[in-house]
């Protein structure tokens, strides 16, 4: 291979011939990620058209014309679309909060702390996250009828905040804490600071890192959350947005500018979200592998 | 041990325990005492409204006659035997592109993990539109590029469930796609600098050094795959509800229905199913790791 382009021409050639491909791989690598993109592009677009454009109109035409709001008038006015959003904000906030005040807690402990059985516990915990959520859902779902709790915002966020979900964060916090020099803890407590003073103004100030990534996972998933707020809320004053979304599909259904509109507002607010924590969502992605689900 | 000293242990060992004891009380009533409960409902006909009647294993027996249970599964399993191993191929090979000098390589990547972050339901809607046979996205490209006859996609039996494999695909990728990357990481630079001293192609590079290389991302992704091609349920209630022709009927759709949209609902049958699918599972698992140790066994 190298004998062929010795001479100067030759390796002009072999440049232009690299080049080339270089630019073939961008080129396809483009095209990819456009398709990628190109269905919420089409979404966003197809919101703003009229109906009629939308079943008349060539599909492949992104402009819409004229372009109109009614879509999201009509989606705020037909459903409370807002009250949704506002669940949605609150329970993903507050979910992950008393998930990750749970799990930091019990990380340090496993990670830090001596006591008899832990090791056992833990690995009692590690079964929990292989278990497949269907399996719990019915028994749950009975507790909640039983609890009179059907309908209410404390189904929605006490079985959530202590679920698998809170099992991996444990997992993931412990395994942070265990890479905390724990020169630091030492010198607190011969200062004289309590294990909870260690934890709350050594430990934690240091896991910022961890936290967020949990946080943002945790916020992802609770915003996306369907089969359980399906099962326990039937009322709209209390369905999360995707649970609201899929209940405005089975009630207004034909109408498909409304339904994308919809189907926008749901997806905006994590898109935002993604664009603002991008660092975070990947490298919690690439450091714990199995986050995110 | 002086008396200090195991005072302080006492101490310790009692904010350990305090420290775990959210956590625990959680678990145990929702996951440890629920598996416990489903596994009783399971041997039960209860129907919520009257008290739950003891049937011993009468709705296990019920399963292995119900000829909709074995159609679920073999749906089920079609999503299995397809999704896994195009998850495989298209995250690999994404992250492989991905993997080197590149210009622009967030926008690249934020590009196909993006599908992945947002809701299955919310894109679902979007998809079930693209699908449209005759004003959808996608048949007005397949007509463009000369397709005369494109697929009904979701109204046909027949491609009803790839239209659903390639909604997954185009979602999941690019999450499994990071996790190829992280191993990718791992693989020394020094075995493509010496396989290249030989005049290996880049192809066989591929062939011989990555993906041998990966194969502990592969056991794992594949894993993550088989679990979540078992469970799938939210694209099939958005677009299908199983239809046409309950074509896209999936185990976990089937034990909802049967839990919460029939009248009277089915409780214990559904507990039971979902232990039967809980089984099915371990047992894949099982065969899964089975067949990874034999792998390691050869050096992969």
């Amino acid at each position: 291979m190298n004998a062929v382009y010795t001479t100067r021409r030759g390796a002009g050639a072999a440049r232009l011939f690299k080049g080339a491909r270089r630019g073939l791989g961008y080129l396809v690598l483009t095209v990819l990620a456009l398709a990628m993109i190109y269905p919420y592009v089409w979404s966003i677009t197809a919101s703003f058209k009229m109906d009629r454009q939308i079943y008349n109109g060539n599909p492949l035409d992104l402009v819409p014309r004229p372009a109109t709001l009614a879509n999201y008038v009509r989606a705020w006015t037909v459903v409370p679309f807002g009250r949704f959003l506002a669940n949605s904000f609150f329970l993903s906030t507050l979910v992950p909060l008393i998930s990750l005040s749970v799990s930091a807690l019990a990380g340090y402990s496993f990670a830090r702390l001596r006591f008899r059985g832990r090791d056992a516990i833990f690995v009692a915990l590690l079964g929990v996250m292989m278990l497949p959520g269907h399996i719990t859902l019915i028994p749950n779902y009975v507790l909640m009828r039983y609890l009179h709790w059907i309908n209410t915002y404390l189904a929605l966020i006490i079985p959530p905040a202590f679920g698998s979900g809170t099992v991996f964060n444990t997992f993931f916090m412990r395994q942070y804490f265990l890479s905390i020099p724990k020169e630091l803890e030492d010198a607190a407590t011969i200062d004289g600071c309590s294990t909870l003073g260690v934890f709350t103004r050594i430990i934690l100030p240091n896991s910022r890192p961890a936290l967020a990534a949990l946080a943002i996972i945790s916020f992802k998933g609770e915003w996306n959350a369907f089969l359980w707020p399906l099962v326990v809320i039937n009322s709209m004053k209390l369905m999360p947005i995707q649970v609201g979304l899929s209940y405005f599909q089975g009630n207004i259904g034909s109408s498909w500018g409304v339904l994308l509109a919809g189907s926008t507002l749901a997806i905006a607010p994590l898109i935002v979200a993604f664009l603002f924590f991008q660092r975070y969502f990947v490298s919690s992605m690439l450091t714990s592998g199995l986050a995110g689900k | 041990m002086s008396a200090r000293a195991s005072k302080l242990a006492r101490r310790e060992a009692l904010t350990g325990w305090l420290f775990i004891l959210p956590l625990l009380a959680g678990v145990t009533i929702f996951t440890y005492a629920a598996v416990a409960y489903s596994a009783g409902i399971s041997l039960t006909r209860w129907d919520l409204l009257t008290p739950p009647r003891f049937v011993g294993l009468e709705n296990y027996a019920n399963i292995l006659q119900d000829t909709d249970f074995r159609d679920c599964f073999l749906n089920t399993l079609f999503f299995v035997v397809t999704m896994v191993p195009l998850g495989i191929v298209c995250s690999m090979g994404l992250a492989i592109a991905l993997n080197r000098r590149l210009r622009g390589l967030s926008f690249y990547r934020s590009a196909f993990y993006l599908p992945s972050i947002t809701s299955t339901v919310a894109v679902g809607m979007v998809w079930l539109w693209i699908f449209n046979p005759d004003q959808g996205v996608l048949n007005a490209f397949l007509r463009l590029v000369g397709m005369a006859n494109p697929p009904r996609w979701l109204e046909s039996v027949l491609w009803a469930k790839p239209a659903l494999v390639i909604l997954r695909l185009w979602q999941a990728s690019g999450y499994y796609m990071l996790m190829y990357l992280a191993g990718l990481q791992g693989i020394p630079t020094e075995l493509y600098e010496a396989a290249e001293l030989d005049g290996a192609s880049g192809w066989r590079k591929i062939r011989h050094i990555t993906v041998p290389l990966l194969s502990n991302t592969t056991f794992f992704v594949s894993t993550l795959l088989i679990i979540e091609a078992f469970n799938i349920f939210e694209a099939i209630y958005v677009m299908t509800k199983g239809s046409p022709g309950g074509s896209t009927n999936t185990l976990l759709y089937y034990i909802y229905t049967r839990a919460f949209q029939s009248s009277p609902p089915k409780m214990g049958y559904a507990a039971a199913m979902a232990w039967v699918l809980f089984l099915i599972l371990f047992v894949v698992t099982l065969l899964q790791f089975g067949a990874r140790r034999k792998q390691e066994e050869v050096g992969l």
